[in-house]
């Protein structure tokens, strides 16, 4: 759905779901994501349909994802770090 | 880490929070701005100083390099800035969580200024919660922040003066715009014009937007003006959307779909600090209720910028420098006049810019169907997945207003808390009930506004002077 531009100068790489995934520097873990083709974050809380990053600014909360262990980190103001494990929410996170 | 304490916090490093800072540190304020991202600029300007290092502004335009000098101002200063500062709480006393690249902590200050900007109007339409579907705020974010564009044909729709500026954003980017589709009544151009002659004082703005749709039309872009019935289709992701235009159906084929019908303010810090708000019928919007210097209800709390009620980039700057002088002259670093004196041109500065205001208004209120969705189907709560039907029979069963729909049907309790339901829940209450918006009312916003996990908050428990182990500090 997207591309860069530019080839970054700096990168990381970040694993989701356990694949490697090359990154820029300083980016969101959604903007990696997006770039890197994943089209679904997480399934909806109710009816498990698929959902991804809307606003890209911490509103919406629809980048939910697991991050090193810890679930609902919103994605889109979270920054990679090297080495950073990533997961897609597949059910209902909690009550 | 609880005996942090500054004269001044500032929420949000856009262009109002930039302006405030470097003004209050100035006045010999001891200054502090928290901001979500990691360096200064605010939505508008995302970004600023990697783009000017790497000479890369004009690829967004001229109007840009302001935020650059703003960021420069910022960084000169005294003022403490904190990236990467994530505020879940702000409280009438001064107090403010956060967390930051350290962890969580409180910092207390005798005044704060809520400078946290816009978001996109959320815009409920058949299909919006698809995967591809994203505002187009969102695609300019990530093409200021990341230098990512689409790689699909972009299907551009809604109104306001941003689609046709990231129209040609993207298109220059290399980007294919398979169709422009402006949801702005063709009446609606008419009786907008009546407040053209006040506009055209503002000259360069209203020249910039002209050139701006002429540019669309020589690039090529198809364009269609009073487009209405926006609907999104596609299984696991937005694969087209259909619409009407010259009384016939229409649908394109589209793998990424942007949205917007203008902004609004992001109020959720104003509202759970109980800042009075208002509901404000030029704009449809909730907004905090602010005096001249950007003042609220609450003694401490103020608010500057489009936190405050939309007038763009340019007057939050003007309104943070104001609340900034205002902070200045209630903690007695300078007198009344000289608060007076130093607010003139700012005062001058921000008449002209909200000179074309009334004409942007009019001439890009949102689509009536984004603004009360009929179609019963149509998902409002994107969290909990609630549509416009059961919406209805909420409100039937005596749902009649937010806070009470919100216990009947779950809207409103996701992880958004209610950011991108709350305005359409509000429009549909009242359109049921026939009441005004301002009767209906809003949902009542609690910390923390942003989620911070358990085991953070429990370690700041009892860090607080004067509470009791064991007793919470929201």
């Amino acid at each position: 759905m997207f591309r860069r531009s530019h080839t970054p100068s700096a990168g990381v790489v970040i694993y989701v779901d356990g694949k490697p995934v090359h990154a820029a520097a300083e980016e969101s873990v959604a903007a990696a994501m997006l770039v890197a083709g994943f089209t679904s974050f997480r399934a909806s809380a109710v009816s498990a349909a698929p959902r991804a990053p809307h606003c890209m600014i911490g509103n919406c909360f629809e980048c939910l994802v697991e991050i090193n262990g810890q679930p609902d980190r919103q994605a889109c103001l979270t920054i990679v770090s090297d080495g950073m494990h990533v997961r897609r929410q597949a059910e209902e996170p909690g009550p | 880490m609880s005996n942090e304490h500054h004269d001044l916090a500032i929420v949000g490093a856009g262009p109002a929070g930039m302006a405030a800072a470097v003004t209050a540190a100035e006045l010999g304020l001891d200054t502090v701005v928290l901001d979500e991202q990691q360096a200064p600029g605010g939505q508008i300007y995302r970004n600023i100083e990697a783009l000017e290092r790497g000479g890369h502004i004009e690829k967004l335009g001229d109007d840009y390099r302001r935020g650059a000098e703003l960021a420069g101002a910022l960084r000169a200063s005294t003022a403490t800035y904190c990236p990467g500062s994530v505020v879940w709480q702000t409280s009438p006393d001064g107090r403010i969580g956060l967390t930051g690249p350290d962890g969580a902590r409180m910092v207390h200050a005798r005044r704060i200024l809520l400078a946290t900007g816009a978001m996109e109007r959320p815009v409920p339409i058949p299909g919006w919660t698809l995967p591809g579907v994203m505002g187009v705020g969102a695609a300019q974010t990530l093409f200021k922040a990341s230098d990512i564009v689409p790689n699909v044909p972009v299907v551009i729709a809604g109104s306001g003066p941003l689609i046709y500026l990231v129209a040609l954003q993207l298109a220059r980017a290399g980007c294919t715009i398979a169709a422009l589709l402006v949801t702005t009544p063709a009446s609606r151009i008419a009786s907008a014009l009546k407040e053209l002659p006040r506009a055209l004082l503002a000259g360069r703005n209203l020249l910039k937007g002209v050139g701006w749709v002429q540019e669309v039309r020589r690039l090529g872009i198809p364009l269609a003006n009073g487009v209405s019935g926006l609907r999104i289709d596609g299984k696991d992701r937005a694969e087209g959307i259909s619409y009407e235009a010259d009384g016939s159906r229409h649908r394109l084929a589209a793998g990424l779909v942007l949205l917007h019908e203008g902004v609004i303010p992001d109020n959720q810090l104003s509202l759970s600090t109980r800042c009075q708000q208002i509901w404000d019928a030029a704009q449809l919007c909730w907004r905090p209720a602010t005096d001249e210097w950007g003042a609220t209800s609450e003694e401490r709390i103020a608010i500057a910028g489009d936190g405050a009620g939309i007038l763009g980039a340019l007057a939050a700057e003007n309104l943070g420098r104001l609340a900034a002088l205002d902070t200045a002259f209630r903690l007695d670093c300078i007198d009344q006049a000289e608060r007076d004196r130093r607010a003139r041109p700012e005062r001058a500065a921000l008449a002209r810019h909200k000179r074309i205001r009334p004409l942007l208004d009019r001439l890009f209120q949102p689509a009536a169907e984004s603004l009360l969705p009929t179609d019963p189907d149509t998902i409002i709560c994107r969290c909990e997945e609630v549509t416009v039907a059961q919406m209805r029979e909420a409100v039937h069963l005596g749902g009649e207003d937010p806070n009470r729909a919100k216990i009947f049907t779950r809207c409103g309790m996701g992880p958004c808390q209610g950011r991108m339901c709350g305005p359409t829940v509000a429009s549909l209450i009242a359109h049921e009930t026939g009441r005004t918006m301002a009767a209906v009312g809003t949902y009542r916003i609690r910390v923390p506004v942003r989620p911070i996990p358990l085991m953070t908050l429990a370690g700041l428990i009892g860090e607080e002077e004067g509470l009791p182990p064991g007793e919470s500090t929201l």
